[in-house]
């Protein structure tokens, strides 16, 4: 495989990698201190894709929308915590799991009954709609370019709110053991409301930023949530640093699976049997690797767990 | 014994009865009701009795399906090789998978179950050679011989009539026999049982296993039943949709699995195709949604909780 | 106890959703198609173009009061089946149409033979049912899945290309559109690549096509996919760095409205072109864009026709469509009978259209507005190459 090829993939990687970070992180938090498994995660980063593309059309402009689109879902989410997640804390996993699954569909038809059953449309920001040069001549899709930015500074963001801060001190005392911070006098209920805030405006900004490169439409949370389910598990439940390492390891492993491997296959089989066995293949990977983790260090890669 | 009398004679009668009034149409959705009655029964004994949250149980009801498609299509449709073969692989499939992931306890299980049965679906979606994404159609029904033509819906749907109550019959068995009294017990209090002296793991493993191997044979009726199997069958909302159907009906009661199927599925085709909802049926979604949002939060024992209090296990 | 109340109002609530037994002196048509999702502009147009013709009709087809019942089959083949069962089954329909895919077309098809049911295909016509599958059940009003894609080659070989990379969805248009190029193009190919059905991002694609260098790329991406792969094709610089063909498909009105000056052109093939001078074309067109206020697209003049098609074949056997022979001689015979907006055509012996596919481009009007233009024409009267295996009188 060439450099250029090599190149544009690990890019392409990382972008996916960053924004699976932000699905995964708000998931993790979730997931680590309030000990809640929220499958409508997914259903918040396509609020979020939807608000932001109301938004858009509301105000003319893709800056502008952003934070719009943030504040609301992370309403959204505050109002979903404060007024039905939070009776679900005590009860079981069983009890989260089909909750929350009768939340997805409960979102899915709100959303096609407010916006209609149609994939509505959200485009680049004027500017970043053509390619950047990069050095040694290559050039890529300057908007991608913007994603890997945005996901990159908000990493660095969360790490120092979570290890520099006050807040992410109680967040990390929260995640570690619960009982505890509480015994030490955390208002935990406003925490909670404030983590399960923060991850519902990670899950909009990846919605907002993927949206003009898939489509935003019914359904589109489902299948990127369980990915992000695959990533807390690898980097470890309840670990930001987790969270970041498992997303780029699942995004690299995913885009090089979708890249490499159909190339390799061509060679033995028929190009239409090669272009089905690669993607197959890497996804059958990333879950291989998540049973390994299970199986062999069920805390994952980076425990937030004392 | 009366009800139940009752209940079988309703059974019997409901086909005559659509074929009086012209609705051939019902017979069909009948027997797809009661196919997913076995399934979810299925799943109901690992997650209900045997308190094993498998969120990958839809795999093992794939996997039958696509046993009994792919012989069907390499010219194999005989009702004795394909259905065994479909129970033989489903039953496998769920040694290996619960022995992996019966090492690991809590979210971790629910998690790893979930892998699992994302790992079949794409392999079953990397089989290009067998439809990959786009599925496979099934040339004919099995065949069972001895001049039964299983395409004619009547038969069909006593079949698999017969075939639910033989399954409904063993499980009861099971359950008021020393497994499901084990099992009751690992479920109440693991730790005791382990102190008694039983081989929890092994029990578990085994009540993992029977129930993947009913699921495959639910899987094999739904193949034939309607001609066609893709991935989706294995796809982790599959699951979800079996688990709604457990709880909705009564999870850890002995009717969950059947009445949560027969719920699930008639709320469906009432709402999504309703002449009398017109557009708003299009979101059929909502009801069955709050529906289950309400059930899991005020009434965990489901429907069939409601209907009668007493439990099998006090 | 309850248990059986339950079960008994359950049985109610069911009875009371049973449909009417049918009249014979209407036509109740099974519209199943793709109407939400990336690729619900798709089954849309098909929609509205059918319901125009209908309602230019008055409501009714061959003179028969008409009720279209529509169902959504989300682009999944399992619940097109489900569907399409319920359409036959329960709702009694005498006549289907309406599928935008082919895997749902393959999907279902096995329902609706076994019903006896004729399905005229506004769209997907797959290769494995024109060809040594057919069967006097099945005719289409759109075009054989290869048309697009032969024509398409033809044009790339007569520009001269020295090879061409290609790629389509894995699924069988998507082989079905390799294999028209091909023949078509005749010529070298450096690549074939498919890519996941619905699948949204391109970038792996697009890394790999940019490496490559290729002659000339040919995508054949319908619906959202195209929307997608264009914008990303255009955001990754390759449109000034490689030369693209597309079919019509991938060109058309639900694409041009999503992505717009970027596509400015792009050339591609087609059954037919807004600009194409017929009286049937013009009056369509006018009344298409009174009614909907926009441009036609392809889709659109597809459903129109069939709807045609429908009208003319029910009036020549007086409304008794269950006269099966003489109901299938009737359609076989029907575009002779009726000027369609794509021009003259007819149906060959295995269902599919005979007709000429043209040469677009996608320019501006004289409004300002963004169409396909026609250019020219690169096979006339074409013959569906699967029309050879098929072994019906």
């Amino acid at each position: 495989m060439t450099g250029i090829l090599f190149l544009e993939q690990s890019l392409n990687g990382l972008q996916f990698g960053l924004m699976l970070f932000l699905l995964a992180a708000g998931l993790t938090l979730v997931f680590g201190i309030m000990d809640m498994i929220n499958l409508a995660h997914g259903s918040l980063y396509m609020i979020g894709a939807y608000l932001m593309a109301s938004f858009v059309q509301a105000t003319g402009s893709f800056w502008l929308a952003l934070p719009l689109a943030l504040v609301a879902t992370a309403l959204v989410g505050a109002a979903l915590e404060v007024t039905l997640l939070r009776k679900l804390y005590e009860r079981d996993h069983l009890t989260q799991v089909l909750a929350t699954f009768a939340l997805i569909l409960i979102t899915n038809e709100v959303v096609r009954l407010v916006w209609g059953p149609q994939s509505i449309m959200l485009n680049a920001p004027a500017g970043l709609t053509g390619p950047v040069e990069l050095p040694g001549g290559m050039r890529y899709a300057s908007y991608r370019l913007a994603i890997i930015a945005v996901g990159a500074a908000v990493a660095v963001l969360l790490y120092f709110l979570v290890t520099k801060t006050r807040v992410g001190m109680l967040v990390r005392a929260g995640a570690s053991n619960r009982e505890m911070a509480t015994a030490m006098g955390v208002n935990i209920q406003r925490l909670f409301t404030a983590v399960f805030a923060l991850g519902a405006a990670l899950c909009a900004l990846a919605g907002a930023m993927l949206g003009p490169i898939f489509a935003v439409q019914v359904g589109m949370g489902e299948s990127i949530l369980i990915l992000a389910f695959v990533v807390i598990v690898i980097g470890g439940i309840g670990s930001i640093r987790g969270a970041f390492v498992g997303a780029l390891l699942v995004g690299l492993v995913d885009t090089m699976g979708r890249a490499l491997l159909p190339i390799a296959f061509a060679k033995m089989f028929s190009p239409q049997v090669a272009s089905n066995l690669g993607p197959a293949l890497s996804s059958i990977l990333i879950y291989v690797l998540m049973a390994a983790v299970l199986v062999f260090r069920p805390q994952g890669l980076f425990p937030a767990r004392g | 014994m009366k009800k139940i009398a009752v209940l079988i004679a309703l059974a019997c009668l409901f086909p005559l009865a659509m074929h009086a009034m012209g609705q051939y149409f019902y017979i069909g959705f009948a027997t797809r009701v009661l196919i997913y009655a076995m399934a979810a029964a299925s799943l109901n004994l690992v997650l209900g009795y045997g308190g094993m949250v498998s969120f990958g149980h839809a795999a093992f009801f794939g996997a039958g399906a696509y046993i009994v498609g792919i012989l069907a299509v390499e010219g194999v449709s005989s009702v004795w090789i394909a259905w065994p073969a479909a129970i033989a692989v489903a039953a496998l499939a769920a040694l290996i998978i619960g022995a992996l992931s019966l090492r690991t306890r809590g979210v971790y299980f629910i998690m790893i179950t979930l892998a699992f049965a994302q790992m079949m679906y794409y392999v079953f979606v990397s089989m290009k050679a067998y439809g990959g994404d786009d599925g496979l159609s099934l040339p004919t029904r099995s065949t069972p011989g001895f001049g039964i033509d299983l395409r004619n819906d009547f038969v069909w749907y006593y079949l698999v009539l017969a075939l639910l109550a033989a399954v409904l019959y063993l499980l009861h068995r099971l359950l008021h026999a020393r497994f499901g009294r084990v099992i009751g017990a690992i479920q109440e209090n693991e730790t005791r049982a382990t102190a008694i002296g039983y081989p929890v793991y092994g029990y578990k493993l085994l009540c993992f296993v029977i129930s993947g191997a009913i699921a495959g044979l639910a899987g094999a009726l739904i193949a034939n039943h309607t001609g066609y199997v893709s991935p989706s069958l294995l796809h982790w909302i599959q699951s979800g949709t079996l688990m709604i159907m457990v709880i909705l009906g009564g999870v850890g009661r002995f009717w969950g699995g059947p009445v949560g199927a027969a719920v699930l599925l008639t709320l469906e085709e009432v709402f999504s195709g309703s002449p009398l909802l017109g557009d708003y049926a299009l979101h059929w979604q909502l009801p069955v949604g709050v529906i289950l949002l309400l059930v899991v939060l005020f009434a965990p024992q489901g429907i069939a909780g409601l209907v009668k209090k007493k439990s099998a296990f006090a | 106890m309850r248990i059986k109340a339950i079960a008994v109002a359950a049985c109610a609530l069911a009875v009371a959703h049973l449909s009417s037994v049918q009249a014979a002196n209407e036509l109740k048509i099974g519209f199943l198609s793709t109407l939400s999702g990336p690729a619900g502009a798709i089954g849309i147009e098909i929609r509205d173009g059918f319901n125009l013709a209908l309602k230019m009709n008055g409501g009714k087809l061959g003179g028969l009061p008409t009720e279209v019942v529509f169902a959504d089959d989300t682009l999944n083949p399992e619940l097109g089946k489900q569907l399409a069962e319920r359409l036959l089954k329960r709702d009694r329909v005498n006549l289907m149409t309406g599928v935008v895919f082919s895997n749902v077309m393959l999907a279902v098809w096995p329902t609706i033979q076994a019903e006896k049911i004729f399905y005229i295909a506004p769209n997907s016509t797959p290769t494995r049912i024109s060809g040594e599958g057919c069967t006097p059940y099945f005719m289409s009003a759109s075009w054989p899945n290869e048309g697009y894609h032969e024509a398409a080659g033809h044009y790339a070989k007569s520009k001269g290309y020295k090879s061409a990379y290609l790629i389509a969805p894995n699924y069988p248009a998507g082989k079905d559109a390799t294999s028209g190029f091909k023949r078509g193009f005749g010529g070298a190919i450096s690549a074939e690549v498919y890519t996941k059905l619905n699948q949204l991002d391109y970038s792996a694609e697009l890394a790999q096509i940019r490496a490559a260098k290729p002659a000339a790329l040919y995508a054949f991406l319908p619906g959202g996919m195209g929307i997608n792969f264009v914008k990303q094709f255009v955001a990754a610089g390759l449109s000034s760095e490689v030369p693209l063909v597309v079919p019509g498909f991938v060109s058309d009105q639900d694409i041009v409205r999503a992505v717009g000056e970027p596509m400015l052109g792009i050339f591609d093939t087609a059954h037919w072109a807004y600009d194409l001078d017929n009286d049937a074309n013009r009056k369509f067109v006018a009344a298409f864009e009174k009614e909907f206020n926009r441009i036609p697209s392809v889709f659109a003049e597809q459903g129109y026709t069939t709807a045609l098609v429908i009208d003319n074949a029910v009036r020549a056997v007086k409304g008794k469509i269950e006269d099966e022979k003489a109901f299938h001689k009737a359609v076989m015979g029907s575009p002779g009978r009726f000027k369609s907006p794509r021009g003259d055509w007819k149906f060959a012996h295995n269902g599919t259209p005979i007709q000429d596919y043209y040469l677009r481009v996608v320019a501006k009007d004289n409004k300002g507005r963004i169409v396909n233009k026609k250019i020219g024409t690169v096979m006339s009267a074409h013959v569906d190459f699967w029309a050879k295996e098929c072994k019906m009188k």
